[in-house]
Parts: C-alpha cells; structure tokens; sequence
C-alpha cells in the first residue's frame, strides 16, 4: 500500500472503516510529510500539529462509536490563509494581519468540520488573494514542487503544492481571476473553480466582492466532487449564495463523454499562447474525442478584453474592501506613535499592506475616484455584459468549453515580480471566466519537455459543477 | 499615452489613506502609467446600450426575515467582548480608544 499521506479522500474513508488504519496515523502521515518538505516548499505558513491530531483522535473514536459523518470524517486538509479558522492564525499573508486570530469560522470551515474535518494548517498564498505566483507573500514564496526554481502559481499556490506533494489530500482555495486553476495547473493537480454564489463566502476575506469564490484542490476528481459536496449550497450569511439545490456530485462521476459538445474556443489557442501548452492541451482533447466527445471550434471575440476590464473592477472592489484595514478593530497597529486618527491610518496602512496590495488599491481608487469613474469603472462593468454574452452565446452550441489554463507552464521565481503588467497578463486565460461567474475546473493534461504540468480547464454553464467534473473525470 | 504623475500618485495615496514612501511614490507612477496604457485597449470596445454588470447570477434584493439570531462558534456563542479582543488598541468601557478624531480649537 501506498504511504497514508499519498492516499485519495476515498480510499482513507475506505481505511478507516476498514480499520486498516486511524484518521491519528494518516494526520500523522501527513504532519510528518509536511515536516519534511516544508522549509523546501513553504506551502504552510501555519503547521497545526496539536489542533489536527486532536481531531483526528475525535473523528477515530466517533467512528469506533458507529458515529460516521460521511466520506470528509478524518481527512487531513490544508486550507488558504484567508479562510477564517477560528483559534487558528489566518494572516492573509499580510504584514499588518501577521498575529491575526479570528474568533470564528468561515461558513465553509464550520461545514467541514460538521463533516469531521482534521485541518493540518494554513497554507500559503498572495496577499489578500492579489498576485499569480505566491510571491506576494509575507512568508516568502511557496516553491513548485516539480521544480523548486519555479513559482507555485497563485493566489492559491501554497495549497496547490500541498496537495500536489501528497502533504494532504485536498485543500481549499479561492479563485478571483483564476487564483485556483492557474496553481493547480502549474503543480500538476485538479482545481475547482465553482459558479459565483455556489459556496459560501462568509467568513474568507474579501478581495473583489462581485468575482470571488471558494473551491478547492485534490489529486482526482472524485475527491473534488466529495469537498464540493461538503461546502456548497445556500448560507444566510453570505446574500450571493442563490437557493439553488446542489445536485449529488459522485452521480456525474463515470458517465463518461459520450455526446458530450466540447467547445475550444480559438482566443484560447492563439496568440500569446505556448505552442507545446497548445499542444498538449489538443492532445488531451483527442482523447476525449476518441471517448465519444464531439468536438467543436468556437469564438469567443471579447477574451481579449478581460484581463483590461478585470484590472479595472477588481482593483476597485478591493479598494473598497481594504477599507475596513484602518488598525482600530483588527490587526497591527502602527509602529511609530501618531499625530492623530488619520494620522494612524495612513502610518498603519503603509505599513500594514504589501507592494502588490497598495499597488491595487491604488489603481482602483484612482479609476473610482471624481471624474475617472464614468471612462474606467462603469465602462469596464460594461465590457464585462460582453464578455458574458460572448459565453452565452458559446453555450448555445456547445455543452462545455475546454482551453489552456495558462498560456505557459510555471515560470521562474523572481521572473514577474517587478513587472505587475507581465503577472496581470499571464491570467488571461483565466480571468474571462470569472467576468461570466461560471464554474471551470482545472484538469492536468500533460507534461512539457521540461517536465512541469499542463493544465486544461472544462468550463460550463453556470452552477453546471456536475458536468465539470464528468467531463474532467476522462480527460 | 497615459502617464501617472508623481502628484496624481500623492493625491490617489491621499484618498486612499495610504503612507507610501517617496520611492514607492516614483515607482508606482512608472508601474500605474504602464497598467492605465494598458488598460486604454477597452477604448476599442462599443458599449452603446449596454448595461452594467455588477452582479452574474441575477440576484436582486435578497431578503431575509429580520430576526436576532445566535452566532455559534464551535458550541459557543460569539460574544462583543470576544470580538473586541481582535483589537490592537486599548479597549475600555467595551469601547476601543483611538486617538483624537476631531483637533482642539
């Protein structure tokens, strides 16, 4: 058998009520790959060796007691330090939030441990979910675990590599413009990006209120359809999260593609995009078509103007959401003493908030402030109904769309940092999606000449999770 | 060409409360006049009559009944003073000391 850390959600849920093995030796396991790999990697920024082995003694003797809270109880995870977790640090990777303890959970936590959760720790990531290398990052970059020169991918990098390097079978993300598919992509494992509203919010730090979603990360698309199951669906404290049923994700699993309508949409393929990403994305798609699949060429012409229309919205709801960062109810406070209140403000918030954050906040005050408003903001929620209908149209002919997930495979660490343009443009592929709020998930497809991960990503009509996932399953 | 001078980024800094130093001051003018130059391509786009996006799944004034609910964290009821514990500040009479708002005349 293989080691416990590298087992799947399923066959630990198997294990366990095998009596094979303890939630306490597979949390062990993991905790001891974590030990190991971590100071090369830098996935955790907060290791929670007590807490997870506590719960997983709780979820052993709960299921020694004919107690079974379904196929989570006793997994280790990992989850994205911006997840509030309460009693655990969630620092958002940010200076001014370092020491920060939250007094509750995020909706998506108290679920999961509802389903008998055992979290190992918090991972890594860009500040406040801004940036697509986890260089951002108080803590310091999280490395790819395939290659230790390259960056992991971002937001969400920190989990990717856990899950990618078997230090636990799933974790959570968030994905704002593509902040859990490009990781994914880039550390060779599957990533869930959900419709808008799917899951629940509350309780996970705001970035961009009208693109944010929670998801999550695993080694195979049933693990994937098993965290989904336990997150999403309706929650009073998040208005966004429509009354919508959430289906029985495992019955889209092995249904195959027979019929399926697969759209590759020709912006995805072109210019800008690596010739062997293409490559290996199309060779994928042969497998599919051998499958059964039926495979059709698309246009989506307004792709072009996402990444533009996003780094104008984006930056503005984050401004707006950073306001509430002020030092008075939550986080440091300023180190050198101040004149007065405002006075602290401008002290605490230059100290307080990282190079790429101030930088946002920046642009998306500038494009909301008297008379840029009009020519910047309301323009670019224009192009955004644009872009939307250029998806609506696509889903008219075709049941899923399948493109690269970055025009490149993980790039070098240091390699974009000083050149914001350069990061915000290698989303293109990703951030269209978030304009529409439709689910896509993030597939490996193959691996460069170089050895690093390629990745696709099925994307369907919105709360189409199911297909998603059916889809990704054969790929 | 869109250019972001050092004063825009001072004035942009004000509204925005942020301390920035005079060297992040200059290279933030670099970086924000490449990202407007950039973003200027949405110039190209016609957008005669059509309606803003602001929220994808067509919620519209969600509701819900007006009632105090408790909120529980792990069995335990949230309370104020646990909240205030967050601060960084010095908290007195369930309040949290800041300093002066408005100047003595």
């Amino acid at each position: 058998m293989a080691n416990l850390n590298e087992l799947s959600i399923k066959e630990i849920a198997l294990g366990l009520r095998a009596h094979d093995f303890t939630s306490r030796e597979v949390t062990e396991a993991c905790l001891g790959r974590v030990g190991e790999r971590n100071k090369d990697l830098n996935a955790f920024v907060t290791v929670c060796e007590d807490e997870s082995l506590v719960a997983a003694d709780k979820a052993d003797k709960a299921l020694a007691e004919g107690k079974d809270d379904g196929v989570l109880m006793g997994v280790p995870c990992g989850v994205k330090d911006i997840i509030n977790t309460n009693g655990v640090r969630t620092t958002c990777c940010s200076p001014g939030l370092k020491e920060f303890v939250p007094p509750y959970d995020a909706t998506v936590i108290e679920r999961l441990k509802a389903c008998g959760m055992v979290m190992v720790g918090k991972t890594n990531c860009d500040e406040f979910a801004c940036g697509g290398s986890t260089e951002y990052s108080v803590f310091g970059a999280t490395k790819n675990p395939y290659d230790l020169t390259k960056v992991s991918g971002g937001s969400s990098g920190g989990s990717a590599a856990a899950v990618a390097d078997n230090m636990c079978p799933y974790a959570l993300g968030t994905d704002t413009g593509g902040s859990i598919r490009q990781p994914a992509s880039f550390c060779g494992v599957y990533g869930m990006k959900v419709t808008y509203g799917r899951v629940s919010r509350s309780g996970v730090t705001a970035f961009a209120s009208s693109w944010d979603t929670v998801g999550s990360f695993a080694r195979n698309v049933e693990d994937l359809s098993y965290v989904l199951q336990g997150i999403a669906g309706r929650d009073r404290r998040d208005m966004t999260t429509p009354d919508i049923e959430v289906p029985d994700y495992t019955e889209f699993l092995g249904k195959g593609v027979k019929g399926v309508k697969i759209g590759l949409p020709k912006e995805y393929f072109g210019e800008g995009v690596e010739k062997e990403t293409v490559d290996v994305v199309m060779e994928a798609v042969g497998r599919l078509e051998k499958a059964g699949a039926q495979i059709v060429k698309v246009s989506l012409p307004m792709t072009k103007y996402a990444v533009a229309a996003y780094y104008v919205c984006a930056p503005a709801e984050l401004s707006a959401n950073m306001e509430r960062y002020d030092g008075v109810r939550f986080g440091s406070v300023p180190s050198e003493k101040s004149a007065d209140l405002v006075d602290s403000y401008f002290k605490q918030r230059g100290e307080g908030f990282g190079e790429e954050v101030k930088r946002r906040i920046m642009i998306g005050t500038y494009v909301l402030s008297a008379g840029y408003m009009d020519a910047y903001y309301k323009h670019a929620m224009k192009v955004r109904t644009r872009i939307i209908e250029d998806f609506n149209k696509a889903f008219e002919k075709v049941d899923v769309l399948i493109a690269p997930v970055s025009p490149f495979p993980a790039f070098g660490i240091g390699e974009k940092c000083d050149d914001p343009l350069a990061m915000y443009t290698a989303d293109s592929l990703t951030i269209p999606v978030n304009c529409a709020g439709v689910p896509s998930l993030a597939c490996p497809a193959g691996v460069s000449a170089g050895g690093l991960p390629v990745g696709l990503q099925v994307i369907a009509p919105q709360f189409s999770e199911g297909l998603c996932l059916q889809v990704g399953e054969m790929v | 060409m869109v250019k972001i001078s050092k004063d825009e980024v001072k004035h942009v800094a004000k509204l925005a409360r942020l301390g920035l130093t005079d060297e992040e001051v200059g290279r933030f003018s670099t970086q924000l006049s490449s990202v407007f130059e950039y973003i200027e391509v949405l110039q190209e786009v016609d957008t005669e009559g059509v309606k803003e996006t602001s929220q994808v799944t067509g919620l519209e004034n969600v509701k819900e009944k007006d009632e105090v609910l408790p909120f529980k964290v792990d069995g335990e009821e949230l309370t104020g003073e646990k909240l205030l514990e967050s601060s960084g500040l010095p908290v007195e009479s369930r309040q949290i000391l800041v300093k002066a708002a408005i100047k003595k005349s």
